[in-house]
């Protein structure tokens, strides 16, 4: 009987109206599309976006310029140079970031014993040329002044995970 | 005004105005038909297609339109330029000097000839043409090979789609196409139409239709995946969307003729009183909307057809299944003594 079965599922066209209906079934369900540039989907506060260097609530910049990030940036994407500040501080007078180089790993937020360079919830922030992709310091301070509510959120949310 | 339409110079620009009336709609259609298939597959995908351009996206075919106008023709060194240019044009022309026999009410037709079916069936299979010489003048392989499929795919879809219109002229005795709608007029509506006494030839006849049309799942010369788009591979702009109108108007003139030869072409689904309110044309429009929707739906749910598979259900099973209903289709005619008399 088995020849009967499938020689009538062929010519009945079965499969085919099955598949049919199944589709036709979707086009009145919901759409599911974001609408992307007005709606925006969930981050995890583990997000790995564009660098920012953040400052103390003091206003004092937080890298010690101890270059821990620099040394284990597997993309080598890190440019650091220090030298001692007025008040004999050590900082940094250099900070560069390749951002066409970087892999964005997250082993720079890894490393830094002070917290100071992280990677923020950003994502949008392509350019059209490529020179305006190798950040400095100041790009990245400006960019952790600006995203620093989100960053601290960020950081407490995930402090109990690690 | 009535004398001046019957000097040469004014039955000239009559039947220019009424080719405007006519191509318009269609090109309107055309565009249309782009937007409705993105919207349709977007719903089955469970997306909401184009709706940033104007409201609900409405006005994304007409921006689609512009910027392939307005980017540059290139015509590669290899080619053969007159060909080239050629079959992009060959293709658009051809997918619309077949609506001149299409009959959009009682009289209401260009060319009333009395061969309509055979002059609607010679245009479309002439569309080949273009596709060919695209494919040959482009001097690319993929091009090529596109442009080969796409023969032996049209011709082979064309013999059973020409049985079973032979099937639909035996039962209405005339070749005019306005004679075969006027064939399906009737007390029962809907169900005199040729659709039901022919439901295998129609079932054939709309597969073969979206064999024709190059469409989903036959669409072979163009199939992406192996020849990246087939025979307009090396085609763009304003070329390239000669390909596309061509294409999509032949849909709605293959959408056109099913709706003619099976669903009743302009008649009513019901003789009574709120659907013979519609005119005539609409309820053609209204039919074609209906076969195209098919197309589309179709495009959503199958995946495309191995070339083998294709021509073995072209020559192995539609040719002798078409083949059979002309005998069978004439042998009860004959046996039951129905057939047509010529009027």
């Amino acid at each position: 009987m088995g020849w009967i079965d499938k020689t009538a599922r062929t010519l009945l066209w079965t499969e085919l109206v099955k598949g049919m209906s199944v589709t036709l079934r979707y086009m009145f369900k919901q759409p599911v599309t974001l609408n992307y540039p007005y709606e925006k989907g969930y981050l995890s506060p583990r997000f790995r976006g564009e660098h920012a260097l953040r400052r103390y609530p003091n206003g004092e910049e937080r890298c010690i310029a101890c270059k821990l990030c620099e040394a284990i940036c597997p993309a080598q994407a890190i440019t650091i140079e220090a030298a001692p500040r007025d008040d004999d501080s050590r900082r940094t007078t250099r900070y560069d970031i390749d951002m066409t180089k970087c892999i964005y790993c997250g082993f720079c937020e890894e490393a830094c014993p002070v917290d100071a360079i992280v990677e923020g919830p950003n994502f949008e922030y392509a350019t059209e040329t490529r020179e305006e992709l190798f950040y400095d310091k100041a790009k990245l301070l400006a960019n952790g002044d600006r995203w620093e509510t989100e960053i601290a959120a960020r950081l407490r949310d995930d402090a109990p995970y690690r | 005004m009535a004398e001046f339409f019957a000097t040469p110079v004014g039955q000239l620009l009559w039947i220019t105005l009424a080719i405007l009336a006519i191509v318009t709609p269609v090109l309107l259609g055309v565009a249309y038909l782009t937007y409705a298939e993105r919207k349709v597959i977007g719903a089955v995908h469970r997306r909401k297609g184009p709706n940033v351009v104007g409201p609900f996206g409405l006005l994304q075919p007409i921006a689609d339109g512009v910027k392939l106008f307005l980017k540059e023709t290139v015509v590669p060194t290899g080619s053969s330029r007159v060909a080239f240019i050629l079959a992009p044009m060959i293709t658009f022309i051809l997918s619309l000097i077949a609506w001149a026999v299409i009959p959009f009410d009682e009289g209401l037709v260009l060319a009333d000839i009395n061969v309509g079916v055979l002059y609607l069936f010679a245009v479309s299979s002439l569309g080949v043409y273009g596709i060919l010489m695209a494919g040959w003048a482009s001097n690319s392989r993929y091009a090529f090979l596109g442009g080969l499929r796409s023969a032996a795919q049209m011709v082979s879809y064309e013999v059973s789609m020409g049985f079973v219109i032979i099937t639909v002229l035996l039962l209405v005795g005339s070749l005019n196409l306005s004679d075969v709608v006027m064939a399906q007029k009737g007390d029962w509506g809907l169900f005199n139409w040729h659709f039901l006494p022919l439901f295998p030839m129609f079932v054939i006849f709309f597969v073969s239709t979206v064999a024709e049309t190059n469409r989903h799942p036959f669409d072979l010369p163009e199939a992406e995946a192996e020849l990246v788009s087939g025979f307009n591979v090396e085609y763009s702009a304003m070329t390239f969307a000669m390909f596309f109108l061509g294409e999509y108007a032949n849909m709605i003139l293959m959408a056109a003729m099913t709706s003619v030869l099976f669903l009743g072409g302009w008649l009513p689904p019901f003789d009574v009183a709120p659907f013979t309110w519609l005119p005539g044309p609409i309820w053609l429009a209204l039919k074609i909307c209906f076969v195209l929707f098919f197309f589309l739906w179709i495009r959503a749910t199958f995946p495309r057809y191995r070339y083998d598979q294709l021509m073995r259900l072209g020559w192995k099973i539609f040719l002798p299944a078409s083949l059979a209903a002309v005998v069978i289709v004439a042998g009860v005619l004959v046996a039951f003594d129905m057939v047509p008399q010529a009027s």
